[in-house]
């Protein structure tokens, strides 16, 4: 009775529906009372206004020859084919999921690792971890210059005293090699997260199994491989998705690490799409970005389906 | 479901942690070949921060070749030149201002929406928005940063307002996502017992909700910290006049000054890194929690 009784505003459902056209109207528009619509349309609005707009205007100049201000007319699909035939923009898709891929499996092949570490029963282990998860909360354009310096200038001289030939010249100077040192502080910055996620498994893992498991005879790699790995492949997916996408975004430890060179060979798709401010291609970039989005879309819609299947939760 | 269970254990452990010295991992021995190794992996971490350190605290001519030799003694005249030379303050309010902005923004708009969203879940208006959003969970910047940055300048936002606008707007999608999910689970009898007592809507999400939103809010405030501060691609983009940049994009800015002088430049690394890793080495525990729960759920 109550419940019936009390303005909509305060059930929060259904509005006194008025009879006629006009009630009908405001039923499908204003279905619930109007403090729940200033929570939410404003913030509707700015997210249209501010993401999707800017979105769809995009994908629109793609189809054109615009150049960022003055005239423009449309030109079809020539963007798009020019774009497939750019060698620069092939190279930074190239550069960029190359080190996307080799960052992703470095970063959750160390996390794994050093979140068993520190999850064993190892001395100063508050100590340790506070020393793992440091990197998280500095900024990667900074950390890029510290590195820049220590792989290009230090690196070189302490090899070349220790007679390590791999590492006597910078190889962030060297186009064959310089996306290594990007894989390298790419996962300096990441790992951190990714050890975190994993730990956060391996608590949830009840440690009786572990006794059950020593009790019938199981050695530690067999426990690895047979308990602790299939509990924590739900964290693994997390991970993965979480790293992948960061890293498909790559940008500022290429703009400090290398930016971007030497030549284009570190130039990732973020800053090649970011050239069209200078050079005019604003069109172009956005027929790239626009490419970009899909691809980035795949590889969502591929992880969404395989956390689906393993019925995980995310 | 067996993620559910497993946030329990994470967040209460550290409490227990702090109030007495932990005593030796239960029932085992300490695994000393363990310690070593990782003592020696942790080096790759703790190598670039002291020789980050190391750099800011000597003058040119007490630098080795490899710059990794012990400062001594102390040259702190570094920290005033970069302090000095790349306008330090002003960056540092800069970044503060996005980031207070940023992560207020962030939890309260987003707190708002999934609400609204959740406790309306019948009506499909709600519903659909619901799925708008989440449509545009894998929209990265670099996609629409083009039209974007001539968007923020047309209406005169292309100054740090902007930026933390533009945060808010970008993780608006993940944020109700987590909040929903969060809300779903809190009870909806409260909020009618609130309201039974005579509280309003907004009453009721200000003194039920709000505080029951708690633990979710603190992970979403991190994530929006992490990101505002460390931000570069957007600040650097966004912002048209180069006098009111962000710490990092400062460091960007001023990058071709420092060759002349790399002490200096590692004075002015360091004053960028400092405020984050102590405040991360004072909240570490909310920190590590609240990114579990946040990647978790």
């Amino acid at each position: 009775m109550t419940a019936t009784a009390l303005p909509s505003e305060r059930t929060g459902t259904a509005a006194r529906s008025r009879p006629g056209a006009l009630g009908k109207v405001k039923k499908i528009f204003f279905p619930v009372a109007p403090t729940y619509l200033f929570m939410i349309i404003p913030a509707i609005v700015l997210f249209t206004f501010f993401i999707i707009y800017p979105a769809i205007q995009g994908m629109f100049w793609s189809f054109t020859n615009y150049v960022g201000y003055g005239t423009w007319h449309f030109v079809g699909l020539a963007n798009y084919k020019a774009a497939f035939a750019d060698p620069t923009i092939r190279d930074s898709y190239g550069f960029t999921l190359l080190f996307a891929v080799v960052a992703c499996i470095l970063t959750n092949a160390v996390a794994m690792a050093v979140a068993l570490a520190l999850n064993a029963k190892i001395k100063w282990r508050a100590g340790f971890r506070t020393v793992f998860f440091m990197p998280l909360v500095l900024s990667g354009l900074v950390v890029s210059y510290i590195f820049s310096f220590i792989i290009g200038n230090s690196v070189p001289i302490i090899a070349t005293a220790i007679h390590f030939a791999p590492l006597e010249s910078d190889i962030l100077a060297n186009q064959h090699t310089a996306w290594l040192g990007i894989v390298f502080v790419a996962s300096w910055v990441a790992i951190p997260g990714a050890i975190i996620i994993f730990l956060a498994g391996l608590v949830s893992i009840q440690p009786e199994v572990y006794e059950a498991a020593s009790i019938d005879g199981a050695s530690t790699w067999k426990q690895f491989q047979r308990m602790t790995f299939p509990l924590l492949f739900p964290f693994f997916v997390i991970n993965t998705i979480l790293t992948f996408k960061n890293f498909l975004n790559v940008y500022d430890i290429c703009v400090g690490l290398t930016n971007g060179g030497p030549g284009t060979a570190t130039t990732s798709v973020a800053q090649t799409i970011f050239s069209g401010f200078f050079t005019g291609d604003y069109a172009y970039q956005m027929a790239n970005a626009v490419i970009f989005f899909f691809i980035t879309l795949l590889f969502a819609i591929f992880q969404l389906g395989v956390i689906r299947r393993r019925g995980g939760s995310l | 479901m067996a993620t559910e269970v497993s946030t329990t254990p994470v967040v209460a452990a550290p409490r227990v942690r702090t109030r007495r010295p932990r005593p030796v991992p239960e029932g085992g021995r300490v695994n000393w070949g363990l310690t070593i190794i990782i003592a020696i992996v942790s080096l790759i971490v703790i190598i670039p921060l002291y020789f980050a350190i190391a750099m800011a605290l000597k003058s040119p001519a007490q630098t080795s070749s490899t710059g990794f030799n012990f400062p001594w003694p102390i040259h702190w005249g570094n920290f005033r030149a970069a302090w000095d030379l790349t306008n330090t303050p002003l960056a540092f309010s800069m970044s503060l201002l996005i980031t207070v902005i940023a992560v207020a923004g962030e939890i309260f708009v987003s707190a708002l929406a999934a609400w609204a969203i959740v406790r309306n879940w019948h009506h499909w208006q709600f519903k659909a928005t619901f799925v708008y959003l989440l449509a545009a969970l894998f929209i990265p910047f670099p996609v629409v940063a083009l039209p974007q940055v001539k968007l923020m300048a047309s209406i005169g936002l292309a100054n740090p307002f902007g930026v933390a606008i533009l945060h808010i707007m970008f993780a608006l999608a993940f944020n109700v996502l987590l909040f929903s999910a969060f809300i779903r689970s809190i009870p909806v009898e409260l909020e009618e017992a609130a309201r039974i007592d005579g509280c309003s809507t907004w009453q009721t999400f200000r003194k039920v909700l709000l505080p029951l939103l708690a633990p979710i809010s603190a992970t979403i405030g991190i994530f929006a910290f992490l990101q505002s501060w460390n931000d570069f691609m957007m600040p650097q983009l966004i912002t048209a006049n180069p006098k009111y940049q962000t710490l990092p994009v400062v460091q960007y800015l001023f990058q071709d000054q420092f060759t002349t002088n790399l002490n200096v430049a590692f004075a002015s690394y360091l004053m960028a890194l400092l405020p984050t890793l102590v405040a991360f080495l004072i909240a570490q525990r909310w920190v590590v929690s609240g990114i579990m729960r946040g990647s978790i759920k």
